[in-house]
C-alpha cells in the first residue's frame, strides 16, 4: 500500500473514521459524528443478531431441546442484555438508515437538520427499544 | 521500471473498474426492504418471546412467515455483508489480513443464509424435529 509513491503520489485519501492513532480522531467530537459511529457499532451488533436468527431457527429445526437450550440462553441476564442492545441496535440503525437514504437523495445536509435528524433517530431508537420491552414484560414475554 | 512510466500509466487498471457504484445501490435497495423486514422481525420476536417449542413450530409453518422469515434473514445477510466489507476495507491495512476477513465475512453471510432459510423450510415443510 505505502510503498511504490512515485513523485506526484499522494497518500491515499482515509475513511474519516479513521484513527491517526491510539489517542488521535481525526474528527471533533460531535452529536451527528456520534450518530455515523454508533451506526457502524449497531450496524456489528446486527452482525452477531443475524447469526442468532439463524440459530434460532436451527435450533427450532433440531427439536425442542435445542429450542429450550436456546430459550434459556436467551432468557438469561447476558441473554436479555444481548436482546435489549439488539433492539436497541435494530431501531436505531433502521432510523439512522432512513437519514442515509434521505442523504442520498440530496436532503438533510444544513447542519440545524443533520443535528435534529441525529437527536431524532437516537430518540426513535430509544423510545421504540423501551416500548418494545414493556410490551414484552406485560405480555409475559420477559 | 516503474520509473520509466508516467502517473497515467501506473494509475491505470488501480482504479475503478466502472462497477463501484453497484455495491452502493445493493447497500441501498437491501435497506429498503429490511425497513419492512426488521419490523416485521422485531413485531414476530415479540409475539413469539412467550411462547415455546410447539408455538414457534406452528407459528413458522405459515406460509407467510416462513416465506418473511427466510426473506429477512437472506436479504440481512446480504446487507451485513456489504456493510461490514466496508468496515474491514476501512481500518485493515494489512492485504493478507484484508483478505482473509472479507473472505470469512462472505462465509458467514453465507452461512447464516443457509443455515438460516434450510431450518425455516425444514420446520415450514415438515413441523419440526420428530
Amino acid at each position: 500500500m505505502s510503498e511504490g509513491k512515485g513523485a506526484g503520489q499522494k497518500a491515499r485519501p482515509l475513511s474519516p473514521h479513521l484513527v491517526g492513532g491510539p489517542h488521535i480522531l481525526f474528527w471533533r467530537w460531535h452529536l451527528t459524528m456520534a450518530c455515523s459511529i454508533v451506526h457502524r457499532a449497531t450496524g456489528v451488533l446486527l452482525y452477531l443478531g443475524a447469526i442468532v436468527g439463524a440459530a434460532w431457527a436451527f435450533s427450532l429445526a433440531s427439536g425442542p431441546d435445542a429450542y429450550g437450550d436456546f430459550l434459556g440462553l436467551m432468557g438469561s441476564p447476558i441473554g436479555k442484555l444481548f436482546l435489549f442492545g439488539l433492539t436497541f441496535s435494530a431501531f436505531y440503525h433502521l432510523a439512522n438508515g432512513v437519514r442515509h437514504l434521505a442523504w442520498d437523495m440530496g436532503e438533510g445536509f444544513e447542519p440545524r437538520a443533520a443535528d435534529t435528524t441525529a437527536a431524532a433517530a437516537l430518540a426513535f431508537g430509544g423510545a421504540a427499544t423501551v416500548a418494545v420491552w414493556v410490551i414484552a414484560a406485560l405480555t409475559g414475554g420477559i | 521500471m516503474a520509473g520509466y512510466r508516467t502517473p497515467l500509466g501506473r494509475a491505470r487498471g488501480l482504479g475503478s473498474a466502472k462497477h463501484g457504484v453497484g455495491h452502493f445501490i445493493a447497500q441501498r435497495v437491501s435497506a429498503v426492504a429490511l425497513i419492512f423486514l426488521v419490523l416485521w422481525g422485531v413485531d414476530s420476536a415479540l409475539a413469539l418471546s412467550h411462547t415455546g417449542y410447539e408455538d414457534a413450530v406452528l407459528w413458522l409453518r405459515s406460509p407467510w412467515h416462513a416465506i418473511l422469515a427466510s426473506l429477512l434473514i437472506a436479504v440481512a445477510s446480504f446487507h451485513m455483508q456489504l456493510g461490514m466489507r466496508v468496515i474491514i476495507e476501512d481500518y485493515i491495512q494489512r492485504p493478507s489480513t484484508k483478505a482473509a476477513l472479507l473472505i470469512l465475512n462472505l462465509f458467514v453471510a453465507g452461512l447464516v443464509t443457509a443455515a438460516g432459510v434450510f431450518s425455516i423450510l425444514k420446520v415450514a415443510l415438515s413441523g419440526g424435529a420428530y
